[in-house]
């Protein structure tokens, strides 16, 4: 996105620009500090890189995506210090939220890759078709073709959204454009997961504090998410929890218990299995979060969480087998059972047939 | 396949095949057991004693005078296992969810704490079982494969239970459709095995209180 205002050189310079004081900043710090689970001396360390970082080139590519993510990231409550951390970013190149198309679009995007070689970050949302290149595409370029070019030059690449992370709704079975993750095509560079269906604005703003602090990503667990968002469940920090542990459920979307803030659990609710900080942190300015607002947690930051079942089962019920499923089985136990039988009848008369009958005198005879 | 792909073959593909073996086990071992027959009694019975069967299928549940001092182990270990067990499979609240689902009822659920308290109480109690029949001469005698074999995997839903609700050893995703892949073994095994005393301990109860009954023994 290009300022018609003078762009300043650093961050340090653009909250001064935006008059945001020093306090506000050193508080700014200190929250994501926590965020990041890093020891609270880092505070200060990380206010002073930011400060003097230069302003972050970002590219930022969308592919096959719903714009949910930049919807997201976008709708920050403003005029909040992450929004203005977002704009004291260089946001070279987001065809959503640029001005200009085509031609002049593509130009930018070359532009910020010469000169900011090997340094910028690039933010990508959407999987990537590889059914056939014309299932997506930007200014005639294909998805992966865009990819991999841009992934080349990139310090590190951001995947926001479950679709960029793990191939998403795109990928959900019977996955018709032969839809792909960031990961799955780039493999030599660091990337970053942000999954969520969207994501967590603070998640994608601590991520980038991370970067311009330490010039580093910040520790991954197995499924390349930052750990100190996606270290614990949902369950494990949700306020609905000790409702679990006393057995008390609501029952129905909306019923008495599920106003007391009973738990979810038997509505469907995937808590349980869905590392994320929707709990902690919560949406819309830390207001709430689906499970307070009365609906399950679906799973939206896990890897194929469409085909991981029915979003209204519980998770202790089986995905799809039926009773019906029971007695045809059943039923084939007792074809089985009856053919046993009938073998094991047969035998017993068999042997029954060929018993011959000794006589006292035959015994006799064998003794001498 | 990450854990969550796991878990989801665990409560789909996987399950539906447990089921439909042990739905199909256990029906071919009752047609078997029942098709095997007995030959008529001639024998006039020495007494008349209507009901001695179904009676006896309770009072072999109770312990004989005698046996708390004699066979402790075997007594307290037993109950303890079998009440222990019992309570987490039928009142852990997502197990009633599970036959809720299956068969269109349920009921209502322990607190966790307490199902949890019983989980340790039946894992504690095969850990003494599985003792006393190593050190107990005459059980060790007795003792096969079999019976090695239908301890283990009893005792490993009860484990991975334990270990997925209190986040332990693997994360919980993970754990917890290892829990499901061992109750799956479980169902698998159970009507091969002597674990189908599930469903034959009562008729057995049964026929010997009845055969006993006729020779003048009734209970």
């Amino acid at each position: 996105m290009k300022h018609t205002e003078v762009l300043p050189g650093s961050v340090g310079e653009g909250l001064q620009q935006r008059g945001v004081t020093r306090r506000e900043f050193l508080k700014f710090c200190t929250a994501m500090t926590a965020m990041l689970a890093l020891p609270p001396a880092m505070a200060s360390v990380m206010a002073e890189a930011i400060a003097k970082a230069r302003r972050q080139s970002v590219i930022w590519l969308s592919f096959q995506e719903c714009t949910g993510c930049t919807e997201s990231i976008t709708r920050s409550h403003s005029p909040t210090l992450e929004t203005l951390i977002f704009d004291l970013i260089s946001l070279d190149y987001h065809h959503t939220l640029q001005a200009a198309s085509g031609e002049a679009a593509e130009h930018a995007r070359a532009l910020a890759m010469q000169d900011n070689a090997g340094k910028y970050l690039l933010v990508v949302d959407g999987s990537i078709p590889l059914g056939d290149p014309g299932y997506s595409t930007i200014a005639g370029i294909s998805n992966y073709d865009m990819l991999v070019e841009t992934a080349k030059g990139a310090a590190a690449i951001v995947a926001v959204g479950t679709c960029a992370t793990y191939g998403g709704l795109p990928k959900a079975d019977p996955n018709p454009t032969g839809a792909v993750a960031v990961s799955d095509i780039i493999k030599d560079k660091p990337i970053i997961n942000v999954p969520g269906c969207p994501p967590i604005p603070v998640v994608m703003t601590g991520v980038l504090a991370h970067f311009l602090t330490f010039g580093s990503i910040p520790e991954l667990d197995d499924l390349g998410r930052p750990k100190s968002f996606y270290g614990e469940t949902i369950h494990d920090r949700c306020y609905r929890r000790p409702f679990y542990d006393q057995g008390k459920f609501a029952q129905t979307f909306d019923d008495e218990a599920a106003r007391m803030g009973w738990c979810l659990f038997k509505l469907g609710c995937k808590g349980p299995v869905t590392y994320n900080a929707c709990a902690t942190t919560k949406w819309n300015d830390g207001t709430s979060f689906p499970i307070q607002s009365g609906h399950g947690c679906i799973g939206c930051s896990e890897p194929n969480f469409w085909d991981a079942g029915p979003l209204y089962k519980a998770l202790s019920m089986p995905v799809s087998a039926t009773s019906a499923m029971l007695g045809t089985a059943a039923a084939v136990g007792a074809a089985a059972g009856v053919a046993i039988t009938w073998h094991n009848r047969s035998t017993k008369a068999a042997a029954r047939t060929a018993h011959e009958k000794v006589t006292a005198q035959e015994l006799l005879r064998e003794e001498k | 396949m990450n854990p969550l792909d796991l878990l989801t073959f665990a409560r789909g593909d996987a399950l539906n095949w447990a089921l439909m073996l042990f739905a199909a086990g256990v029906v071919l071992r009752l047609f078997e057991i029942f098709g095997l027959g007995r030959k008529p009694d001639l024998a006039q019975p020495r007494s008349d004693s209507p009901g001695s069967g179904w009676r006896t299928m309770f009072t072999r549940s109770l312990p004989p005078q005698g046996l708390l001092k004699r066979e402790p182990v075997t007594y307290i270990g037993g109950y303890v296992f079998h009440l222990g067990l019992l309570a987490n499979i039928f009142f852990f609240a997502p197990h009633i969810e599970f036959f809720r689902n299956m068969f269109g009822i349920g009921w209502p659920g322990l607190p966790s704490a307490m199902v949890d308290a019983s989980a340790v109480a039946a894992i504690a109690a095969l850990g003494v079982l599985l003792a006393h029949r190593l050190t107990n001469p005459v059980k060790r005698m007795l003792s096969g494969f079999g019976d090695y074999l239908a301890w283990a995997v009893t005792l490993l839903p009860l484990l991975t239970g334990y270990l997925a609700y209190h986040h332990l050893l693997f994360e919980y995703t993970l754990m917890l459709s290892l829990h499901l892949f061992s109750v799956e073994l479980l169902l698998v095994l159970l009507p091969f095995t002597k674990l189908f005393h599930t469903f034959s301990v009562f008729i057995s109860r049964w026929y010997n209180g009845d055969i006993f009954g006729r020779k003048g023994v009734a209970s």
